[in-house]
């Protein structure tokens, strides 16, 4: 009998219970944290995720057998006490944690500390062994307070309106979209969404996680009436053809790597608003101070990096090689 | 400084030529003169010598962040940039200290001679007491390079809307040794001409390269070609009996150089020319010159191993008149009368390569490494001597790179742009069954061709040293370049000039890639 997690090639296993958590190639249980598409893949035969996750699991992986279950509601399988709890990260999102003989492990998918209109907010669970994120794990990530980046957003916005400029702001169609839309003062000009946008949308309002219905945007709307607008689309709308036509147009893009120049630079945007679906440096320190772990196991990020730095303020922490991708520089479809 | 930071960030926000212009002429009427003239000068690359040395300014931040320097250093490698990189750690974000840019210029200068102690307590008292864009610009100010991207065109096409002064002017005001110190921006910008100061070069007019615009081989007797010859671009000028040496980058390097005062020059001339290494009526290579530039003072050996000479080949100033306007062709021939009644060894004047046909001049292009050259330059008979990069009149057509296919064996990750992914790399010929690493290269591929090499690397790592991981050698890639000699500060004992990706060769297998002996055969030829 080994670890009660551990890493192999489909994913991160638990034998004694046997299921994987977040699979990377096909299995029979498969508990999923969220809907991403670098956690949640296709091919397993059953999945078990967050209620509010189970709508966006079928939207993306069409039909499938799951299976959705509360925070904090606890199941046994094998002996193996499971639970899942909020990590703050998108709608639905959460940390798995997993229990045999008074050992404790909680497998944190992706997750943030910071607020979140849609995501309930993060909750730190005690453990022995905590596997964490570090996409953003290098002591220069510390995120802006929430409110200003929207208000520098709205303040965009405007000054595009003034320069009769069409506002388009990439941000992923799954959680940062919702965020911003939840966020944003709806009374500066109309607002519409990208096709990918929309249907997730749906998902939200569904679940009354978003009020208002943000029209998409077809080609059977007048371009002239575009001109005070804002559009939300996913990250690979900057530069495409698609984004030409709404031309004269200034394009935003809103991730965690605005807050570095050179990637600002790679994604060729206007403007860079600093917004991030993952914790940030402070963020993953606190959060890791609070679960009580005295083992950490880093997965995706900077994980040779922020483990060095967890090992030197005392904890025994280790990397381990997994297909989780995080928030990207070059985002694309991926995530969609 | 609150405008200076808008300006830089407005600066950075855009590549648009336009939009930088519009936000320089805003700023400018915003600032007084002080400031005006210390950000045309900082914009221009005079930036006063670094006050305060990175590696203090590293281990003051690390300390102040609470974190152990490897791990300054990783975070410094990701973000590419060493002001960003302390500005992002230190975490006050408040703005405590209002001071004009000169004032704050003042203070920097004053640094200079202080005790560490002193500038330890100055640096760090400022990065708590500014907010994050003000400690990034403020970094740049006390220290590394301060460069916006802005070019000298950029600046003085702002600063002529500004003043209503023509562009071509303002950029012959603004050449030479000056500074904010010593000059102010009434006499520098407003009331002097460019001939005042003596010592003042003219702007340099730089080439494009060749491209399908130019059709000069429709008409072959309207242009002249001659030698890209491969030493520094300089322009050498004697006024009231003093002579000055300036290259491209508007460094003064008279002193460097006293083979190029030996000779006599008539007062008010100016040549434009190569500082080339040359050696019994032929020229040395790049590599060779290399070792003169990073010299103060000059040993005799070395002026003995590795003399220099002045090849000119234009001239902008002849009996203290600006002749600029006048053909090439009759600037030519004024130039060749003054360098052969001067009549010395360390002054030669640039032939003209005769051609009549494409095929004539294709062939001496494919020639240029016999002579030590980059290829040709193509000149209009009757080009005018214009101002900074310019297309139409003056084209550079190099040779075709050297090439080499190499196995990529180890990768690190790049910077800036780049952070994140594996995108420097070193690669490796064969040498009796084993891979010998002969070059770098981060640049040729593009953005999708990275992603992928980045994939690769991650999926086949063989071991991590430091920051540097070796790789599985199973790519191959054509390595191009512009020179090749021999250097004993490389264990294959062979140095590269420009080395680059040209293509990945995925039709090939490792087993395929050159070896060491195809190398040293390059270099037998070229080197
Ligand atoms: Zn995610």
């Amino acid at each position: 009998m080994g670890q009660l997690l551990s890493f192999t090639d489909k994913g991160i296993f638990c034998e004694q219970g046997d299921f994987y958590i977040d699979p990377w190639r096909p299995v029979k249980n498969a508990i999923i944290t969220h809907g991403h598409s670098d956690h949640s893949r296709l091919g397993h035969t059953n999945y078990l995720t967050h209620t509010d996750s189970t709508p966006i699991l079928k939207h993306r992986l069409g039909t499938i057998s799951v299976e959705g279950i509360k925070y904090r509601e606890s199941f046994f399988k094998n002996g193996v006490k499971v639970s899942l709890h909020p990590a703050g990260h998108i709608l639905g999102s959460a940390q798995v944690r997993v229990e045999h003989k008074g050992e404790v492990w909680v497998a944190s998918g992706d997750y943030k500390t910071g607020p979140d209109p849609v995501a309930e907010a993060f909750e730190p669970v005690k453990c022995h062994t905590f596997i964490t994120e570090c996409t953003f794990g290098l002591p220069v990530f510390r995120w802006p307070a929430e409110k200003s980046v929207i208000e520098e957003v709205e303040s965009w916005w405007r000054s595009n309106i003034q320069q009769n400029k069409v506002s388009l702001l990439c941000a992923y169609a799954l959680g940062k979209a919702q965020r911003v839309l939840s966020l944003i003062d709806p009374t500066i000009g109309p607002i519409y969404v990208h096709g990918a946008v929309h249907s997730i949308n749906a998902i939200h309002r569904d679940g009354g996680f978003l009020e208002e219905d943000f029209p998409y945007l077809s080609n059977s709307i007048d371009k002239e009436s575009l001109r005070d607008a804002l559009i939300v689309a996913p990250p690979s709308a900057a530069g495409s053809t698609w984004a030409n036509k709404l031309k004269p147009l200034s394009v935003a893009m809103a991730s965690g790597w605005m807050l570095l120049r050179g990637s600002k630079r790679r994604r060729n945007v206007d403007r860079g608003f600093i917004l991030s679906d993952h914790a940030d440096w402070d963020g993953l320190n606190a959060a890791i101070k609070e679960t009580g772990a005295e083992n950490i196991i880093c997965t995706h990020g900077y994980t040779d990096q922020y483990a060095e730095w967890l090992r030197y303020i005392g904890y025994n922490a280790y990397t381990e090689k997994t297909l989780f991708e995080g928030e990207s520089i070059d985002e694309n479809v991926a995530k969609e | 400084m609150k405008h200076f930071v808008d300006l830089f960030e407005s600066l950075d926000q855009t590549t648009k030529t336009n939009e930088r212009v519009s936000s320089l002429v805003h700023y400018l009427d915003k600032v007084n003169d002080q400031d005006k003239l210390w950000t045309i000068a900082l914009l221009s690359g005079k930036r006063p010598k670094r006050a305060v040395n990175s590696s203090h300014m590293k281990e003051w931040a690390a300390e102040i962040a609470g974190i152990p320097m490897s791990l300054f250093e990783e975070t410094y490698h990701v973000v590419g940039d060493m002001a960003e990189t302390i500005s992002l750690l230190i975490s006050n974000d408040q703005s405590l200290i209002e001071k004009s840019l000169s004032e704050w210029m003042g203070e920097v200068i004053a640094l200079k001679g202080e005790s560490d102690e002193v500038k330890k307590t100055f640096v760090t008292n400022v990065w708590k007491k500014v907010n994050r864009r003000e400690r990034f610009v403020f970094n740049k100010l006390i220290g590394g390079s301060f460069r916006v991207g802005v070019s000298q065109k950029t600046m003085v096409k702002a600063l002529a809307k500004y003043t209503e002064i023509e562009e071509s002017e303002l950029a012959h005001r603004l050449m030479g040794n000056w500074t904010p110190e010593t000059h102010s921006y009434d006499e520098l910008i407003l009331t002097r001409t460019g001939t005042e100061d003596h010592s003042k070069p003219y702007p340099f007019f730089l080439a494009y390269p060749l491209d399908e615009t130019s059709d000069f081989t429709a008409n072959p007797k309207v242009w002249i070609a001659e030698r890209k010859w491969d030493g520094i671009r300089g322009q050498l000028i004697k006024r009231n009996d003093e002579i000055y040496i300036w290259t491209r980058g508007e460094e003064l390097v008279t002193d460097k150089y006293p083979e190029l005062l030996q000779f006599d020059l008539p007062n008010g001339v100016a040549l434009d020319g190569e500082i080339l290494a040359y050696k019994n009526g032929k020229p040395l290579g790049f590599n060779d010159l290399q070792k003169r530039i990073g010299r103060k003072t000059v040993a005799k050996k070395l002026l003995q191993d590795i003399p220099v000479v002045f090849l000119s080949y234009d001239l902008m100033e002849m009996d203290g008149n600006d002749i600029r306007q006048d053909a090439l062709v009759s600037r030519r021939d004024r130039l060749k009368k003054l360098v052969e009644e001067v009549n010395h060894q360390s002054l030669l004047f640039s032939e003209e390569v005769a051609f009549q046909n494409e095929e004539d001049i294709s062939s001496e292009r494919e020639n240029a490494r016999h002579y030590q050259t980059e290829g040709l330059m193509i000149k209009r008979r009757d080009s005018t001597y214009q101002v900074g990069r310019k297309r139409g009149d003056w084209w550079k057509w190099k040779v075709e790179p050297l090439v080499i296919d190499a196995v990529l064996i180890y990768a690190m990750r790049g910077h800036g742009r780049r952070a994140n992914l594996f995108t420097d790399y070193t690669f490796a010929v064969w040498n009796e069954g084993e891979l010998v690493p002969f070059t770098k290269a981060y640049s040729g591929l593009t953005d999708q061709e990275f992603r992928q090499v980045d994939r690769f690397v991650r999926n086949n790592l063989i071991e991590k040293f430091g920051p540097v991981r070796s790789v599985k050698p199973e790519l191959v890639f054509e390595i191009a370049f512009e020179g090749i000699a021999e250097s004993s500060r490389h264990k294959s004992g062979i140095a590269l000039r420009f080395p680059r990706m040209s293509r990945w060769r995925k039709d090939k297998v490792p087993e395929e890639a050159n070896s060491l002996s195809d190398l040293k055969s390059l270099l037998k030829s070229y080197g």
